[in-house]
């Protein structure tokens, strides 16, 4: 069993969507899906990242820049961001968990159970990520308000128990 | 009346946005009480009387599950309604929720309407 790209980025649109107008009340606009592989992924802003796991694992991530990652918390927390702090970290993690725990769900109908790990979200620049193993990574690109926000997933099946997709991140981070 | 109310989710933002959401949900709101996972949760249980319990299901330390057992096991607490709010969405979650006495479930992202609608028959 498994799942085409499209199939994929097509529960990643509706979710993603789906969060912006009930929780930010905004529609968003989604571009191209694309293939992307192990690396490089984003070298500066704000990267979120939530591990799935069952008979398929893998990692949802959202990235965007840190003025993006303001106008998420704006909306989502009803306040103003001139700057990434501990709250517009907070909103930027939740709203991941809102779409990736979508997706998930999606997913659980044809994969069968799996578990949502607690996301971490890291802020920094000069950074470069990267996927242990060999699969690739289904990403879309949105915008809102001028800026752009990708939302990726990497998944692959469980097999003998192997857990070989977590991402690893190097060099000049800096965490709120 | 006004309720006091706890909500119990790891994430501080959701915390916020539901204190939000309950006042748009005309939800006549006292003391709003905070935990970050069912083991803050039990403790604020421990020395505070509350009518209504919001938790989240995906939490470190104690998850929302293991949390909701734990207050319908309690004598003290065991009437006290507690509606699930979660991004689990699968029929196994909600059954498992609703087994262990959960008094709602309400799936994130979630509307004010939502909540209202959710709460009542609990209030």
């Amino acid at each position: 069993m498994s799942m085409s790209t499209e199939q994929l980025a097509k529960l990643v649109k509706e979710a993603t969507g789906h969060v912006f107008s009930t929780m930010l009340g905004t529609e968003i606009t989604s571009g191209e899906a694309y293939l992307g592989g192990s690396d490089p992924g984003p070298s500066e802003g704000v990267v979120s990242l939530i591990g799935l796991a069952g008979a398929w694992i893998g990692t949802g991530s959202v990235f965007c820049s840190a003025e993006m990652a303001c106008k998420i918390a704006a909306g989502f927390l009803m306040n103003d961001y001139p700057a990434v702090n501990s709250e517009v970290l907070d909103a930027v993690a939740e709203v991941t968990n809102m779409i990736i725990g979508n997706v998930k769900t999606s997913l659980e109908e044809q994969f069968g159970p799996m578990g949502l790990s607690i996301p971490t979200v890291i802020y920094g620049r000069n950074f470069i990520t990267r996927t242990v193993g060999n699969s690739e990574w289904v990403g879309v690109p949105f915008f809102w308000n001028d800026e752009r926000i990708e939302v990726q997933v990497c998944l692959a099946p469980n097999e003998d128990g192997k857990t070989a997709h977590s991402r690893f991140w190097m060099a000049g981070m800096r965490s709120v | 009346m006004a309720l006091d109310i706890l909500i119990v989710d790891d994430s501080a933002a959701i915390r916020k946005i539901l204190q939000r959401v309950l006042v748009q949900a005309d939800v006549p709101v006292g003391r709003v009480l905070e935990a970050g996972d069912g083991n803050e949760a039990l403790d604020l249980l421990q020395k505070e009387k509350v009518q209504l319990i919001l938790s989240d299901i995906n939490m470190p330390n104690m998850d929302g599950l293991q949390f909701l057992g734990r207050v319908r096991a309690n004598a003290a607490w065991k009437d006290v309604p507690v509606v699930m709010i979660t991004t689990e969405g699968s029929q196994n979650k909600v059954m498992e929720a609703v087994q262990l006495g959960a008094s709602g479930y309400v799936r994130k992202p979630f509307t004010a309407d939502q909540i209202k609608e959710k709460l009542a028959g609990l209030i």
